[in-house]
C-alpha cells in the first residue's frame, strides 16, 4: 500500500467528523484501494488505527487523534448483484448512494436507510443505522446477510449469523472497533417504484404525535418520522411524514451530481436564536401549506440535505453537534422535559426529528436502536454552554433508562455511554487491541 | 457503438473508472491486469454497473515472452473487439532510477517497449477488420524530459511517437488511433504527493476519454484540455534554461 499512503510528520487534520467538532490530528492515513491491501499486519504496523468512510459521524466516533485513519473510499467497487434475489456484495467503501444507482433501475431498495445516502455501507454496519422504517424493518444490521472481517492477529475471518455469531454481533454497531470489514452483502428490498407515497400532517401537541406514531397507524405506513419545532416548548409543533413505496412512476435514480454547496465555513453569528426561529416557523408553515397526499422521489422524501454538499459549514468555524437519545416509550413525560428543556435552553436546533423504534430486536450488542421514542437535534457548538444544557438532559435520559448514541456524539461522559449500553463489558472481549478511536478512548478506556 | 472494448491494464484508477463508463452503456468488455483478483473485483463492479458481458484475463503486461499466447487468448474471447484501450503504466521512482541501470531498463520496459509490443498485437487485428479504435493512454510527461522524471517520461515521449506512427499505417485501413495524456489525475499513483489545483479526478479523465474514444475523431488529446496549453509552454521553454531547472 506504499504507494497509497500519506504520512505527514506535520500531522494531517484534513479529515473531519460532520459536525467539525471535536477536531484531530491524525498522524498517518492509509488509502488502500484493494482489500488485499487490509491484513493483519497493516492493522498491528500501524495502530491505533480506525476505517474511516465519508465522515457522517458527528462526534469523534469516527476520528482517531494521534493514530492512523483507514480511508476506505478507495474501495468502491460492488462485487455481485443478484438482480433476481436482490443480494448485493460491495466493497466496504461503497456508499448507499452508489448502491441505490445500480439497484433502482433493477427494481431494488435499500432496506433501510438513514437520513443521508453520503454514507458508506462499513460506516452503516460500524453505526448499526436506522431510519424511517425502524418500527418494520429494524436496523440495517438485520439485512446484513454476512461481511468479511481481518483482524490484527491476521485471521480474515467471514461473520453472519451462523458462522462467527458473536463476532457478527459485536461488529454491528461496534463502531470499527472489532476488526476491519473489507466486504459485505445486503439483502434489498423489491420496489416496484421509485416513488414514494408521502403524507404529511401537521400536529399541535404531543397527544398528537403519539397518536400519529401508534402500532395502529405504523402499520399502515413503512416510514414514519415527525419534526419538531423545539422553541415552542409544551406546544410541541411539527409535522408528521409517513410514507409508502409507490407502486407507479416507474424506476428512476436520483441525480449524481449536487448542485448547490457550502463552498467554505460560514460566520458563526449565521446561526443564532432568531435564525433558527424563524426557520422552523417556515418549516412548519410549510409543511401544514403542503399538507395531505403527494407523490415525491425518493431524494427528497428520504435525503432532503444531501440536496445541498456540505451543509454541515453553515454552522460556522465552532461546528456544530447532536444531541440524539432513546427513552423507552413508558417515559413519556421525560420524553417532554427534554423539549421543553431545549426550549428554555435558549440554544435553539435547526432540525429536531422525533421517532417512535419498533420492536424489531437490533442485531448489535452495541446498537443503539432500541424500543422506545428516540429525538435527534442539532446544535450549534457553543462550548459551555452547550455542554452544560446536554448534561443537564443527560440526567434525564439517564433517569428515564434511556441510551445516547455514539454517532452522534463529541461529549457522553463514560457514566452515560456505561447506562447506555449494558452489553458493554461483553462488547470488551471482542475489541481488536491494533483499533481504537478518539471516541472509544474518551469513553470506554477510563471506564475501567 | 455496442462491440467489444478491450482494456489493456484494467485496474489502473483510469481504466476502471473508463469501464464504468462503458459499463453504464451497456458494452462487452474484455480485462487484462496482472492480479487476478484485483481483476475480478473490478469485472463484478462492471457487471453491476451494466456490462454486458465482463470477461477477465491474467497476464503480466510487462512480460513480452507471453505477448503472442496472450493475444491468441484475447482474440479467441473478443474477436470482434472494435476497441482496444492501452492503460496500463509504472510511475517511475526517478531517484532510484538515477543510480540503478537495472531498474531503469525494467521501467522503460513496462512503459514502451512492452506497450508497444502490445499495441503491434491490436492493430494487426483492427487492421483485419478495418475499423476501430486503438486508444493508448501516454502522458503529459511525455512531452519534455525533465529531471524530476525523465525515465517515465522519456518512455512515454517513445510511446506517443510510436502511437503517432501506428496512427500513419492503420490510418488507411480505416482504424483511429487515439493518443491521450492526461495531467496529473487523483490516483493511489500519486496519493503522497500534494495535490494541486491542476489535478484532475480520474472520473473527470475517464468521462473525457470514454466520449473521445466514442465521439471523437482527434488523434491525440490532452486531459484536461489546458494541458495543452501548459505543455505548449513547457515546451518552448529553451534547452538552455530548461537544463537548469529542476521540475
Amino acid at each position: 500500500m506504499n504507494s497509497g499512503n500519506h504520512e505527514d510528520p506535520a500531522q494531517d487534520t484534513s479529515y473531519r467528523s460532520w459536525g467539525n467538532y471535536p477536531r484531530a490530528s491524525h498522524k498517518k492515513i492509509l488509502r488502500p484501494s484493494w482489500m488485499d491491501e487490509i491484513t493483519g499486519a497493516t492493522l498491528r504496523e500501524n495502530a491505533p488505527l480506525l476505517a474511516y468512510g465519508l465522515g457522517r459521524s458527528y462526534g469523534d466516533s469516527c476520528l482517531n487523534d494521534g493514530g492512523t485513519l483507514l480511508d476506505c473510499r478507495g474501495l468502491d467497487r460492488i462485487l455481485e448483484f443478484d438482480v433476481e434475489q436482490g443480494r448485493i456484495v460491495c466493497e466496504a467503501g461503497v456508499s448507499l448512494g452508489e448502491i441505490l444507482l445500480v439497484a433502482v433501475p433493477r427494481g431494488w431498495f435499500l432496506p433501510v436507510t438513514p437520513g443521508t445516502k453520503i454514507v458508506t455501507l462499513a460506516g452503516a454496519i460500524a453505526n448499526d443505522v436506522h431510519g424511517k422504517n425502524h418500527h418494520v424493518e429494524g436496523t440495517i444490521g438485520c439485512h446484513v446477510e454476512r461481511f468479511e472481517l481481518v483482524r490484527s492477529t491476521g485471521e480474515a475471518v467471514i461473520c453472519s449469523r451462523t458462522e462467527n455469531a458473536e463476532l457478527f454481533a459485536a461488529t454491528i454497531g461496534g463502531m470499527g472497533l472489532t476488526g476491519i470489514i473489507p466486504w459485505a452483502e445486503l439483502r434489498l428490498k423489491k420496489i416496484e417504484s421509485s416513488l414514494i407515497e408521502m403524507d404529511t400532517v401537521a400536529f399541535n401537541t404531543f397527544e398528537d404525535f403519539t397518536r400519529l406514531s401508534s402500532d395502529e397507524e405504523g402499520a399502515r405506513y413503512e416510514y414514519t418520522v415527525g419534526w419538531v419545532d423545539c422553541l415552542s416548548g409544551r406546544k410541541t409543533r411539527g409535522i408528521f411524514m409517513r410514507g409508502n413505496h409507490a407502486t407507479t412512476g416507474g424506476l428512476h435514480t436520483h441525480p449524481e451530481k449536487i448542485k448547490l454547496n457550502v463552498p467554505f465555513n460560514l460566520p458563526g453569528f449565521t446561526l443564532n436564536p432568531l435564525t433558527i426561529r424563524a426557520f422552523n416557523t417556515l418549516y412548519y408553515a410549510m409543511g401544514k401549506a403542503k399538507g395531505g397526499h403527494s407523490q415525491v422521489p425518493y431524494d427528497p422524501f428520504f435525503y432532503p440535505l444531501d440536496k445541498v454538499n456540505n451543509w454541515n459549514r453553515i454552522y460556522g468555524e465552532g461546528g456544530f453537534t447532536q444531541y440524539q437519545c432513546v427513552v423507552p416509550e413508558t417515559e413519556v413525560a421525560a420524553f417532554q422535559e427534554i423539549l421543553e428543556r431545549i426550549a428554555h435552553g435558549g440554544q435553539g436546533s435547526f432540525l429536531g426529528v422525533i421517532k417512535k423504534f419498533g420492536n424489531v430486536p437490533s442485531p448489535g450488542m452495541m446498537s443503539f436502536p432500541r424500543p422506545g421514542l428516540t429525538l435527534a437535534l442539532d446544535f450549534p457548538f457553543r462550548g459551555e454552554k452547550t455542554l452544560r444544557l446536554f448534561s443537564e438532559l443527560d440526567e434525564v435520559v439517564a433517569a428515564a433508562k434511556g441510551a445516547l448514541y455514539p454517532a452522534k456524539d463529541p461529549r457522553m461522559s463514560p457514566r452515560m455511554f456505561r447506562l447506555s449500553y449494558p452489553r458493554l463489558e461483553e462488547f470488551r472481549k471482542y475489541v481488536d487491541p491494533a483499533l481504537s478511536s478518539s471516541f472509544w478512548r474518551r469513553v470506554a478506556e477510563v471506564a475501567r | 457503438m455496442s462491440e467489444g472494448l478491450i482494456i489493456l491494464g484494467a485496474t489502473s484508477k483510469i481504466a476502471q473508472e473508463v469501464g464504468r463508463v462503458a459499463a453504464r452503456h451497456g458494452r462487452e468488455l474484455l480485462l487484462v491486469a496482472r492480479s487476478v483478483e484485483r481483476a475480478e473485483a473490478v469485472a463484478g463492479d462492471l457487471r453491476a454497473r451494466g456490462a454486458s458481458k465482463v470477461t477477465v484475463i491474467a497476464a503480466d503486461l510487462a512480460d513480452i515472452s507471453t505477448h503472442f499466447s496472450l493475444w491468441e487468448q484475447i482474440e479467441a474471447d473478443m474477436p470482434d473487439a472494435a476497441e482496444v484501450l492501452l492503460a496500463y503504466g509504472s510511475l517511475s521512482d526517478q531517484a532510484r532510477a538515477d543510480n540503478d541501470i537495472d531498474y531503469t531498463l525494467s521501467e522503460l520496459n513496462t512503459n514502451f517497449t512492452s506497450a508497444a509490443s502490445l499495441l503491434m498485437h491490436a492493430a494487426e487485428q483492427l487492421e483485419a477488420r478495418k475499423k476501430g479504435v486503438l486508444a493508448v493512454i501516454t502522458s503529459v510527461a511525455g512531452d519534455r524530459a525533465r529531471r524530476s522524471n525523465y525515465v517515465y517520461g522519456t518512455a512515454k515521449g517513445a510511446l506517443t511517437l510510436f502511437a503517432q506512427g501506428l496512427r500513419a499505417r492503420l490510418f488507411a485501413s480505416g482504424v483511429r488511433v487515439l493518443t491521450i495524456k492526461p495531467g496529473p489525475v487523483d490516483t493511489p499513483m500519486i496519493a503522497h504527493m500534494k495535490k494541486g489545483l491542476l489535478t484532475a479526478t480520474p472520473q473527470a479523465v475517464a468521462a473525457a476519454i470514454y466520449r473521445d474514444m466514442e465521439n471523437g475523431s482527434a488523434d491525440v488529446i490532452y486531459v484536461p484540455g489546458y494541458w495543452w496549453l501548459i505543455m505548449a509552454i513547457i515546451k518552448a521553454i529553451p534547452e538552455k534554461v530548461a537544463k537548469k531547472l529542476k521540475f
